[in-house]
């Protein structure tokens, strides 16, 4: 214990190679984001790097959740149909039950967050591998979708309406403020719970090793199940910013969202067996995504099967790193 | 307290016949579906002779279900190898965009075109079990990449569109008929028969349960761990190729982005209620078979009762759940404890 304190006090290099992944997903956005405002103008504008927050905040929020799952050394692949169901389940409560928005909205996030619970209690008390758990609970939310209505239903509330029209002037570009405000606001809380409270250590403990937090004394099963949860309510709220975006609800939204979900932790530094990492990583890779679409985009003739293949590659180059990294770590003590 | 004994003989040996053989639900599950089908559509069972060619419903749920009985056998490798293969879906995608494009661009010697499709096939799927085997990624990111990056070389080889298929003889491959009876079933059940003789009459069967059961028991044991996950991961990839060219013949027409979608997860499914357990280290083809059969009768006696297809991955998935659950140790433990409770 005293030999780790002095390391950890002492050996700059050790603190460097801790955070590695981290910094390398920093210096990769920078890189890509200098590029992009080298190669086209008006990349780096006031209203391109607010609309890098909007655009991608569904993503962002889906990803915040992700990681909280994946500390624990868990995966959730539900969310991309979770986040779909809640966009049809909103809009059908509003549009053909009359309920009002703020009621709506709120049984939204909660349903997400109840099948969260019960997937993550599945994983946990029964033992099942958590990829297949969440496999049939993709299929179960994207099968309730489709139930609702497999046509799209436009958004006519009043007060929905005034969310979903609400705009800014910043720096002389209009922007929307609620999406990218919400992802802000989700991601400072996410880096706050990640890395400042018991819980998020607890997370990282169990994805550590499951049987030492279980000997530690650490809540498992209710911080697993927890985890879950967050992540089911913020695939919803990812849903719900995508109604705000499109102000439309549609039961297809989100498909292979859950990828790319997981692409931008992995991107973001860290480990997919759990146990490491750090959410401020999350928000780089988000960024990077997104500096990657938004290039394409801007670029125009490169068609958009390009981003699926760079973050494959993106992908496979760290979850290399990481591979080289843990092995160099495991050498050394 | 009268006669604990042999009520917990009785409760242990059923356990104990049913943890044998694993095909057992599958079959059970079949024959509870066909009796929900007897009671509830008269036309289930029955198979008219049209053109030459059996026609009914039977015969539509096994033409449909080939796609995934073709995947399920790769899959049942792979996952007995303690791994998973999520990219097979996009395999399928690849495969089918470029056989559609080699067909649109002249070439139109069918061997070629299906030598070129499974050459590539199997090449995803050496990438897969490089990265397994060689660079020690878990499974399921392994394969993660190439589902990400898969469906997007698909866009890339067909230019982004669909790409329709006009060369009859290679449509004949998902449409035609063999004897009256569909080709496509035929093809997969051959595919069964030839890779459990493979499995079964060599060592090879035994060395894939070896290399999942402890994979470290077997390194020591001599046996080349590595190269038995990668052989795995390739005959899976051949096996989506395989699936991919029946399902673009099959609809005659290439689509980069709908090509095997979710069949991956059908395929998984299909091992899992053939009783191929996650963990690894055994596996049953006959099994894989069964679960195949049962998911598609599942969606078409579904069909029948009213869910419209759309809405049929929420049973489906209460299926999968349930079948989990009954495999798990827990419900096990505790139905375990309730028999002997009530027997005392």
């Amino acid at each position: 214990m005293a030999r780790a304190q002095v390391q950890e006090g002492c050996d700059m290099n050790s603190f460097i190679r801790q955070r590695l992944p981290l910094l390398v997903t920093a210096g990769i956005f920078l890189l890509l984001f200098g590029a992009a405002s080298l190669r086209y103008a008006y990349f780096c504008s006031v209203g391109n790097v607010f609309n890098l927050f909007s655009s991608n905040a569904p993503l962002g929020v889906m990803a915040v959740g992700m990681t909280l799952v994946i500390f624990a050394g868990g995966i959730d692949l539900s969310v991309g149909a979770v986040a779909g169901f809640t966009n049809i389940f909103v809009t059908a409560l509003m549009e053909t039950h009359g309920w009002h928005p703020v009621p709506a909205m709120l049984a939204a996030l909660a349903l997400g967050a109840v099948l969260g619970a019960a997937m993550g209690a599945i994983i946990h008390v029964f033992k099942q591998p958590a990829f297949l758990v969440t496999l049939a609970g993709m299929f179960f939310a994207r099968g309730a979708a489709y139930w609702i209505s497999t046509a799209s239903i436009k958004t006519t509330h009043p007060f929905f309406q005034q969310l979903t029209d609400l705009t800014a002037k910043v720096a002389g570009a209009t922007v929307h403020p609620l999406p990218a405000g919400i992802l802000v606001v989700v991601l400072a809380m996410g880096i706050m719970l990640a890395q400042y409270t018991r819980f998020g250590r607890n997370l990282l403990a169990i994805g550590g090793s499951e049987p030492s937090a279980l000997l530690m004394g650490l809540p498992v099963g209710a911080t697993k199940i927890t985890a879950y949860a967050l992540c089911g309510g913020l695939a919803a709220l990812a849903g719900l910013i995508n109604t705000f975006n499109t102000g439309s609800g549609n039961s297809i939204y989100g498909i292979g969202m859950e990828l790319d979900a997981i692409a931008v932790v992995v991107i973001g530094g860290t480990l997919l067996t759990g146990g490491r990492g750090h959410m401020f990583g999350t928000f780089c890779g988000i960024l990077i995504i997104g500096t990657i679409q938004a290039a394409i985009a801007f670029d125009g003739s490169l068609s958009s099967s390009w981003t699926r293949i760079i973050t494959g590659l993106l992908l496979l180059v760290f979850i290399l790193l990481q591979r080289l990294l843990l092995r160099a770590t495991l050498k050394k003590t | 307290m009268k006669w604990p004994e042999p009520a917990n003989r009785m409760n242990k040996s059923w356990l104990a016949s049913v943890k044998k053989s694993p095909a057992v639900w599958p079959l059970a599950g079949l024959l509870l579906l066909g009796l929900i089908n007897l009671i509830f559509s008269r036309n289930f069972f029955t198979v008219t002779e049209l053109d030459g060619h059996y026609v009914g419903t039977l015969m539509d749920i096994f033409k449909n279900a080939s796609i995934v009985l073709i995947l399920g056998v790769g899959m049942t490798l792979v996952i007995a190898t303690g791994g998973i293969d999520l990219s097979v879906g996009s395999v399928m995608a690849i495969v089918g965009a470029t056989a559609a494009v080699m067909m649109k661009n002249g070439v139109n010697s069918l061997p070629s075109v299906i030598a070129v499709s499974i050459g590539l096939g199997a090449l995803c799927g050496l990438v897969n079990g490089l990265l397994v085997s060689w660079a020690r990624i878990q499974p399921i990111v392994a394969t993660l990449i190439l589902m990400v990056a898969g469906r997007g070389i698909s866009q890339l080889i067909s230019g982004g569109d669909q790409v329709l298929i006009t060369n009859e003889h290679f449509n004949y491959l998902g449409n035609g008929f063999l004897g009256g009876i569909p080709l496509a079933p035929i093809l997969a059940t051959v595919l069964y028969l030839a890779v459990w003789i493979w499995l079964r009459r060599s060592a090879t069967g035994l060395f894939i349960e070896a290399a999942g059961d402890n994979e470290t028991a077997s390194r020591f044991a001599g046996l080349a761990t590595g190269r038995v996950k990668c052989l795995a991961y390739v005959v899976c990839g051949i096996c989506a190729a395989m699936a991919g060219l029946l399902e673009v013949s099959y609809i005659r027409d290439a689509d980069p982005l709908s090509t095997g979608q979710y069949k991956e997860l059908d395929a998984i499914f299909a091992v899992v209620i053939g009783g191929t357990a996650l963990s690894g280290g055994r596996f049953n083809l006959l099994g894989t078979y069964l679960g195949a059969i049962l998911l598609q009768t599942l969606t078409v006696t579904m069909l029948y009762v009213g869910v419209s297809s759309a809405v049929a991955p929420m049973p489906k998935a209460v299926l999968i759940i349930a079948v989990c659950l009954m495999q798990s140790e827990t419900t096990r433990r505790w139905l375990g404890r309730k028999f002997r409770r009530a027997a005392t």
